[in-house]
């Protein structure tokens, strides 16, 4: 697929002129002409420098390893409680808490493997469009349309009253769109309707870093999965992703391929790219140290726009919820689709993959999230299907989970002959 | 008549491509197609008893028409989009109204232009009573109000009882143009005024598709102007990898964790979203690391430092060999920047006296410049006083102390230990 030049749409023509007058200030109205070629003229050069290295396709190189074949997603879940839609939800550290917020204005801390809601609370402000659950597991954080973000220390006190304790700490000048703490229970990075993403000192509620850059709403952000990592990326509805350095506050890498706006953004698991979702229908593969867009995942057949992405751990899947209320799962690697989940009942507004990677929860404003994960796997066609327990030798060990799981277990054999059982 | 309203307008003219209107103007295009005279779907009037049914086309030539021409392979994916174009009206079953597509012989009809989601309709209240007012007007058997309508309807009148007669005045009006008509343009006109209010006055429990993300109704309408020029300079001269480099790395890694990754390979001893059985995470979290757990360490010097089992035995192992002030100082460090601003400055200067200051106790070895550099920093402490420092020291570790560490005995032990059976999945 050879790139196109980006053409610039008349809106974006429209800013250039307006940054060039303010580059200019008062200068004669050729100058703002040159400005405006010199403009334009440095991103067709921008493209092109990227356009030099891209000698192969991501799904090209991808052709000498194996295709998946079709995944089978199966619901173990189902989180029943919110009086409207379910607008982001968050996993916990140990695996198997969640938060989850909603129209209603209430943020629910569940246990998902139990299905119990431990904790619950009624916001001020009905919209909640964004929470997080702190690295600790003892507080959680929230906001929407109150353009603030607040935490909450989780008690182990069902019946304090957790309202009580609530701590503002982020303030924007339009709807908190998403939050997320750092590695710490300390610090709060949040991206807002404002165009701006800033990082918050919990405890004073200062504002340590801000981050100038989207022409239009930030929409979601993700921060870079490395230890040593002083980055994350942003996405918003000037269908830009930018990746930013937390110390300086500045930009270092930005990207505009999206034909609409970025509803969410999720580094793959090495921190050396990101997928991104857009209202274009698309998922995209943007890679850091190429620089560039190396792969779209689209069909002919889905047209509504995806709300949110996530990886599985080793980063081949790529799960998007979508606003048709459904969840396909993408091979990362070679571009196919491998499975479609049905089962929401209205647009799917939420998705992340749990932190050991065993699930995947799902928030839908039919007022549910699910928490699913693998049925069965098909190998190339060939269904497994177990309609007996039979013993082999000693050595192997052929163990079925009549709950509809089928392990093998083969410590001897190597996977070429395993597969051929 | 219910007025469409104005799209949103932006300042220079432009008509705002809200993301709604995106999908809108894809499912028009579906639609265009499907009503194309040589490749679209057949329609036809059919003989019922003794009238006939104008213009239409069954549920399964809906189906099988997307199957064909959008590179549909599965007939439930078909179903599902079919039915999401009809739940946003743009075309309905004609003796229902729950806006379904079902892949059987029901009788379908396209709507009409005037109607489609993308004129921004928001019909008021009042246009809903002037409408369930009208039907009532009209005695013919298939246009009785369903219970939800006649509930509606009452509930309304309620509401503008003041008005209603005005109400009433309006509905009459109309009655009395539509009766004008023709009997099989009536039939068509009916029909899709009603799945009009079926999008937008859903029967309850279905899904009202003119519901709208509150993130996109409250969007900025002026963008913010950007330094362009600037940002496009720097971004030029970065260094940038071929993409052949690319494509192997991603690969590479994906390979390399997909024994640690739950859909491919079963976690050990089960996954307790299947099983039930919560005893794989709390294996994770106990202080023993299993072999494949530390088998990751050897993949980069990050695994190590990402695990805290990890980073406590490359403790162990800088301590046996008496360089473990490195990894002091960094973890130091990564728990600074962890603490509220207030306790930063205190902290600064107690890192300092340990591993900086002359004469420290636990003395790191830092090039000059970033010595000098943090020297500077401290005079003004901030959570990024020693990032020059921690990056020479990371780079230190990495490159010197970590394979070391790989190559130890301690380490081979660890990864002998425990040979756990190992399950794969295919």
């Amino acid at each position: 697929k050879n790139r196109q030049l980006p053409l610039l749409s008349s809106a974006n023509l429209v800013f250039l002129v307006e940054m060039a007058a303010q580059e200019v200030a008062s200068q004669p109205s050729d100058t703002l002409t040159t400005l405006k070629t010199e403009s334009e003229t440095l991103k067709t050069k921008l493209e092109e420098e990227r356009a030099k290295l891209h000698d192969v396709e991501l799904h090209q190189v991808a052709e000498k390893i194996e295709a998946l074949g079709q995944f089978v997603m199966k619901t173990r879940r189902t989180l029943k409680g919110h009086g409207n839609k379910v607008l982001c939800m968050d996993w916990c550290k140990d695996k198997r808490r969640i938060v989850s917020s909603s129209q209603d204005g209430k943020v629910i801390v569940w246990d998902a493997f139990t299905t119990n809601k431990e904790h619950a609370v009624t916001m001020p402000c009905t919209w909640v469009m964004a929470c997080a659950y702190a690295p600790s597991g003892c507080a959680v954080a929230c906001g929407g349309l109150d353009n603030k973000c607040s935490v909450y220390p989780l008690s182990l006190d069902k019946n304090e009253n957790l309202a009580a304790k609530k701590k503002s700490v982020a303030m924007h000048t339009n709807y908190l769109s998403a939050c997320c703490f750092t590695n710490s229970d300390m610090q709060i990075l949040t991206s807002s309707g404002d165009g701006t993403c800033a990082l918050w000192d919990v405890e004073s509620g200062q504002m340590l870093q801000s981050f100038h850059g989207h022409a239009a709403d930030v929409l979601c952000l993700d921060l870079a999965p490395s230890e040593t990592g002083n980055t994350f990326v942003s996405g918003g509805c000037d269908k830009k992703a930018c990746v930013w350095d937390m110390r300086t506050g500045q930009c270092i890498q930005s990207f505009e391929t999206h034909e609409s706006d970025i509803n969410s953004v999720r580094y793959y698991p090495s921190g050396d790219a990101f997928a991104s979702g857009s209202d274009d229908a698309t998922c995209r593969l943007y890679d850091l140290r190429a620089d560039r867009e190396v792969a779209i995942y689209s069909k002919e057949s889905i047209i509504f726009g995806t709300s949110s992405v996530d990886f599985s751990l080793s980063g081949r899947l790529l799960f998007g919820g979508y606003n048709d209320y459904t969840i396909n799962v993408w091979d990362v690697l070679k571009g196919t689709r491998v499975s479609i989940l049905f089962g929401h009942e209205n647009r799917v507004s939420t998705l992340r993959v749990s932190p050991d990677g065993t699930a995947f929860c799902s928030g839908s404003w039919d007022h549910t999230l699910r928490v699913s994960g693998q049925k069965y796997l098909r190998l190339s066609g060939v269904v497994m299907k177990v309609s007996h327990l039979f013993c082999l030798s000693p050595d192997l060990g052929l163990n079925v989970d009549w709950n509809s799981d089928v392990s093998l277990f083969s410590p001897q054999l190597d996977s070429r002959i395993t597969r051929r059982l | 008549m219910a007025q469409p309203s104005s799209c949103a307008q932006s300042s220079n003219g432009v008509a705002d491509e809200s993301p709604n209107m995106l999908v809108y103007r894809k499912m028009e295009d579906i639609i265009a197609r499907m009503q194309d005279e040589k490749n679209g779907i057949p329609i036809r009037t059919v003989k019922s008893f003794l009238s006939k049914i104008p213009s239409v086309f069954s549920g399964s030539d809906i189906v099988q028409w997307m199957q064909k021409n959008l590179n549909i392979e599965d007939q439930v994916e078909a179903l599902h989009l079919g039915t999401l174009m009809a739940a946003h009206g743009y075309f309905f079953p004609i003796s229902d109204h729950v806006l379904t597509l079902k892949e059987d012989g029901t009788f379908y009809r396209f709507q009409t232009p005037y109607f489609w989601p993308s004129n921004c309709w928001e019909p008021e209240n009042t246009d809903y009573a002037v409408y369930l007012c009208k039907r009532t007007m009209q005695n013919k058997a298939r246009l009785e109000l369903a219970d939800y309508e006649a509930e509606s309807l009452a509930r309304l009148q309620r509401a503008f009882a003041r008005k209603w007669e005005f109400i009433f005045m309006q509905a009459e009006a109309q009655a009395k143009v539509d009766k004008k008509r023709d009997k099989i343009e009536r039939k068509i006109l009916d029909s899709q005024e009603r799945a009009f209010w079926d999008v937008h006055r859903p029967v309850p429990g279905c899904v009202n598709t003119t519901e709208a993300d509150i993130k996109k109704s409250s969007r900025m309408k002026q963008p913010h102007k950007t330094r362009k020029i600037q940002h496009c300079q720097e971004q030029l001269d970065r260094h940038r990898l071929k993409m052949s480099k690319v494509a192997e790395s991603l690969l590479s890694f994906a390979e390399q964790y997909l024994e640690y990754d739950p859909f491919f390979t079963t976690p050990e001893p089960s996954n307790p979203w299947i099983s039930d059985d919560v005893t794989s995470w709390e294996l994770e979290a106990c202080k023993e690391a299993g072999q494949q757990r530390v088998k990751r360490w050897a993949f980069c010097f990050d695994e190590v430092m990402k695990d805290p089992v990890g980073r406590e035995q490359f403790l162990k192992f800088l301590e046996s060999e008496f360089s473990s002030e490195n990894l002091r100082f960094w973890l130091a460090v990564q728990e600074l920047k962890k603490r509220p601003i207030r306790e930063v400055p205190t902290r600064v200067q107690e890192i300092w006296e340990e591993f900086l200051a002359p004469g420290a106790p636990s003395a790191i070895n830092v090039d000059s410049r970033s010595y000098d550099k943090t020297t500077q920093n401290i005079k003004d402490p901030g959570r990024y006083a020693f990032q020059d420092a921690q990056e020479h020291i990371y780079k230190l570790m990495k490159s010197d102390s970590y394979s070391r560490f790989i190559r130890s005995s301690a380490y081979q032990e660890l990864l002998q230990a425990k040979k756990k059976k190992s399950k794969n999945l295919f």
